[in-house]
């Protein structure tokens, strides 16, 4: 669905809305929601750092402790994907969260309650390559890579090079008609 | 600003035949209660020592919230029927840092004075919605009664001489942390360490639960102690036995004294204290026959100079108040186990 050069050109253009978008980015540090976030997040600092001199710090958001699907999810005691890092204080700065795919909108309101407890932001904002749709709560992102419309059992595969030796994002159509 | 992103009219691309559920949860965690370490398997232990060093990270946030909100509005009730300081405030501290609602119910203040039977005491507290009872109890057995008729979700905090379980995984854990730094690798296990246990083995739960852990998790476990105090045909735990402190400090990669109950000297099973710390004391004298990096644990309270020297339980070897930290990660890793676990299907 996606191409490499596609990923990057939609990475590039979101790094550009992002400098236009805040005054300095000395205040921005980008937050990449494990696990596909984080070179996301890394990918949008080098951007930024190419086109401005200036390198955005980057940390990382697990968000399981904070997820609302615990006990009815696969995802359960899975803390595979690693730990929330970052070694700078969120108090009064610009903070991006970055994920892959937004999709119900719950990921991104288990990050922001998480950024919360870390401190007080200045302000948040959302950066995601994919929107799939399918909200379930009010939240939009700030900057986009590409929308797709999909269907509920469809699946949407990002796969970047640091964690899959590739970039590329599929979509799986699930096959209605053979099953039902 | 965003405005008008592109939009794609996405092509289909067959999905594979049977796409992998979800994803395979590692070490998939069943359990509704946690009564002992006997009956878990290695991939169990490993997954609470897995699930642990994120809550150290939870409490080791500088200016930040120190909790997580993963046990919001659930009950967790401490049932402490036996005294208990340390791991009375480790589950109560872990519970609050999961945003738990707490109880904690001590023997002197409660019902059981009175001559309440103990299903009685728990029926009473689960009529009030208690989701977790953490039970510290006297007698062997009595975790695992409970479990098989109430329905919370109950973990063992020591029974009688039978098992302190998390007790046991803080001490794996503890361990660990410090063989991975050691050996700098951040996959590293308990496989082929000696781990040697010195004190009154007969009546520890402590020393019952570290056994069942450390053999499961490949370790070789040596017992030291008098003879009254080391109950007969303990070998067939897998351990090692023996009454010479030389030998059982002899490569020892971890050195864990256990707390003598002084009282145990009124039932003639402790000749003399002052032979015993002649025998068995693990101080700078003992410790020349282990090796440089061996580790001194004690799951406490310290009698000071009398199982342990006090410059050894002070020194810089020494991981005990380590071991309290972990405590309280260790079991925040098990409540959020045991409550949000998906229940198994009927």
């Amino acid at each position: 669905m996606l191409t490499p050069d596609a990923i990057a050109h939609a990475i590039h253009r979101m790094a550009q809305e992002i400098i236009e978008a805040n005054d300095s980015m000395e205040s921005v540090a980008l937050l990449g929601i494990l696990s596909r976030g984080r070179p996301l997040a890394e990918r949008l600092a080098r951007e930024i750092h190419a086109m401005t001199g200036v390198l955005p710090k980057v940390g990382s958001l697990s968000t399981t402790l904070y997820r609302d699907d615990l006990r009815s999810s696969h995802a359960s005691a899975k803390m595979g994907s690693g730990e929330t890092h970052f070694d700078f204080d969120v108090d009064g700065i610009t903070v991006i969260l970055v994920d892959d795919v937004i999709s119900k909108g719950r990921t991104t309101r288990a990050a922001l309650d998480e950024v919360m407890d870390y401190g007080r932001p200045a302000r948040v904002q959302l950066a995601c390559l994919i929107d799939r749709g399918r909200r379930e709560l009010p939240i939009q992102p700030d900057y986009l890579g590409w929308s797709i419309r999909t269907d509920p059992l469809d699946h949407v595969a990002v796969k970047l090079d640091e964690c899959d030796g590739e970039d590329i994002v599929l979509l799986e159509r699930a096959l209605h008609d053979a099953n039902e | 600003m965003n405005a008008e992103h592109p939009s794609i009219e996405p092509v289909a691309v067959a999905a594979p035949k049977d796409r992998a559920p979800a994803e395979k949860v590692r070490g998939g965690w069943t359990r509704r209660h946690l009564v002992g370490i006997e009956d878990l398997s290695r991939e169990e232990i490993e997954t609470v020592l897995d699930v642990a060093p994120q809550f150290i990270a939870v409490q080791q946030r500088g200016s930040g919230i120190k909790k997580v909100p993963l046990l919001q509005g659930r009950l967790v009730v401490n049932l402490f029927l036996e005294p208990s300081t340390r791991t009375r405030v480790s589950f109560e501290l872990a519970a609050k840092r999961l945003s738990a609602d707490t109880l904690t119910v001590t023997a002197s203040a409660s019902s059981v004075v009175k001559g309440e039977s103990l299903h009685d005491t728990l029926a009473n507290i689960e009529a009030m919605h208690s989701d977790i009872v953490v039970i510290r109890h006297a007698y062997s057995g009595s975790a695992q009664i409970l479990a098989e008729r109430h329905a919370s979700h109950i973990i063992n905090a020591g029974d009688g001489s039978h098992e302190h379980p998390t007790q046991a995984l803080l001490d794996a854990f503890t361990i660990r942390q410090h063989v991975r730094k050691y050996r700098e690798d951040p996959n590293a296990g308990l496989d082929g360490l000696r781990v040697a246990i010195i004190g009154d083995i007969t009546h520890s739960r402590v020393a019952r639960s570290n056994i069942w852990c450390l053999t499961k998790l490949g370790a070789k476990v040596v017992l030291c102690g008098p003879r009254t105090l080391m109950p007969a045909g303990i070998e067939r735990m897998g351990v090692e036995v023996t009454s010479s402190l030389q030998e059982a400090l002899r490569g020892a990669d971890v050195v864990y004294a256990l707390r003598i109950q002084v009282e145990r000297q009124a039932s003639c099973l402790l000749p003399s204290i002052r032979e015993y710390i002649r025998l068995y004391r693990v101080d700078s004298d003992s410790l020349r026959n282990a090796p440089e990096h061996a580790l001194i644990m004690h799951p406490g309270p310290i009698n000071r100079d009398i199982e342990l020297a006090a410059d050894i339980a002070d020194g810089a070897r020494s991981v005990i108040l380590e071991q309290v930290s972990n405590g309280v990660a260790v079991r925040m890793a098990i409540m959020h186990l045991l409550a949000n676990s998906p229940r198994p299907a009927a």
